[in-house]
């Protein structure tokens, strides 16, 4: 990163830098949490919190860790703020913390938040270091909500929970697509979401390994 | 032993950890690209997976559940429930695993240390590890099922990304759209495999 403003650490990593479409970090939970707009949103604030504060906290005692123990000192703060996210869900949000399950655990093995603190928290201030958090956590949670809105929408035919297009089973016109509420569907989503991203940026495209020849003559691409 | 082979291709096809649950997606596209590094990647897998599954039951039946310090035979022990620091104990217990199977290798078989490289400390942050254990503590397996499990978990994985690493070997031939090329094209490819996949389930053996 060339200019570390706080503005740039907080707006880059939404869309220019993607963590889901660019850095391809913490993509398990994007994945399995998205069939519905609740719960990604959930989803995606845990994982702004996890990320922020273990990001600020890494920071601040970055110069007291000596460099062979460090991955295991970021775990244990990150493993603590999950802990806290994880008993606070259980207390207030029973019904929402059966739902993932699992996946809230998985917040500390998810790359981003490793991976922020490990790039970003070791060599910056405190104070920065929690906008960065913000800033990835805001992106992953980005991808998250889009995603979990075009599967619940198009697969249950809802938005929130809330009926929009009311299905056939209901009454209503709309033929809800089983497709998207199974879990393969999140890929495609995923995959076609960061086709549209790159098309809009297109310095983020991957170069190919291996360059097509032109057709020598016109007929050979028919 | 019946239970156990069923358990066992259970744990391969039809809870396959990669394509059915996504764990370990990070590490499932970014070592994906060769056949040789994905296969290398796989082994390290399994062999942590069913070091580490069978470890953290022990850890949570003596250590963690709700009446597992009764062995101790401190008074008032058997009230005691630790099963909040559970998180934190898997993951020490993976890190530490992880580090000390790094130690040994290095020492002991530097072939294979040198085969797997960079990807041992990358398995402590790969989510299919602590998938697997929570799993496992989540459907309650008793420690013989959690050798099995640990195994058949981690072996599903390596066939997962030895597969895609195949794909994507002949997909770098094709000529994909520009925006497309590369992450996108794999998540439709993952994609697709994981329905196939789908058609294993259901399966009782």
């Amino acid at each position: 990163m060339a200019d570390v403003t706080p503005k740039s650490v907080l707006t880059t990593p939404i869309f220019q830098n993607n963590p889901i479409a660019l850095q391809i970090l913490g993509i398990c939970s994007a994945l399995a949490v998205t069939t519905s707009l609740g719960v990604s949103m959930v989803m995606a604030f845990a994982v702004i919190f996890v990320t922020s504060l273990s990001n600020f906290f890494v920071s601040l005692i970055r110069n007291h860790i000596p460099s062979s123990i460090r991955i295991i000192v970021q775990m244990t703060i990150i493993a603590s703020l999950v802990i806290v996210v994880d008993q606070i869900l259980k207390a207030y949000a029973y019904e929402m913390s059966k739902q993932l399950s699992v996946f809230v655990g998985l917040i500390i093995t998810n790359c981003i938040v490793m991976g922020r603190a490990e790039g970003f928290a070791m060599s910056n201030s405190p104070g920065l270091s929690f906008l960065d958090g913000v800033g990835n956590g805001l992106g992953y949670g980005f991808v998250l909500m889009v995603v979990g809105f075009v599967r619940e929408l198009l697969g249950s035919g809802s938005v929130f929970g809330f009926t929009v297009l009311q299905t056939v089973q209901d009454g209503g016109w709309y033929v809800g697509n089983g497709l998207l509420l199974l879990p393969p569907s999140a890929f495609f989503v995923i995959g076609l979401l960061i086709w549209v991203m790159r098309s809009l940026n297109p310095e983020q495209v991957e170069e190919n390994e291996f360059q097509m020849k032109e057709n020598t003559q016109p007929k050979e691409a028919v | 032993m019946e239970h156990y082979l069923s358990l066992l291709a259970k744990s391969i096809f039809v809870e396959n950890m990669a394509l059915a649950f996504f764990l370990g997606m990070c590490t499932f596209l970014a070592v994906s690209k060769k056949v040789s590094s994905a296969l290398g990647l796989g082994v390290a897998v399994i062999v942590v997976l069913s070091i580490t599954v069978p470890v953290n039951n022990l850890v949570y039946t003596y250590l963690l559940q709700e009446g597992a310090l009764t062995w101790t035979g401190i008074s008032g022990a058997e009230n005691i429930d630790l099963s909040f620091l559970g998180l934190l104990s898997y993951i020490g217990v993976i890190a530490a695993l992880v580090q000390i199977m790094e130690m040994f290798l290095d020492k002991y078989v530097p072939a294979l240390y040198n085969a797997l490289g960079v990807f041992l400390p990358l398995i402590t942050v790969n989510c299919a590890i602590l998938g697997g254990v929570l799993f496992m503590v989540e459907r309650q397996y008793n420690f013989g099922e959690s050798v099995v499990y640990g195994f058949g978990a981690g072996v599903g994985w390596a066939l997962a990304i030895a597969a895609l690493a195949g794909i994507r070997e002949k997909l770098k031939y094709s000529d994909v759209p520009a925006g497309l090329q590369g992450l996108g094209i794999t998540f439709l490819t993952v994609g697709l495999m994981s329905l196939g996949f789908m058609s294993f389930s259901g399966i009782q053996l």
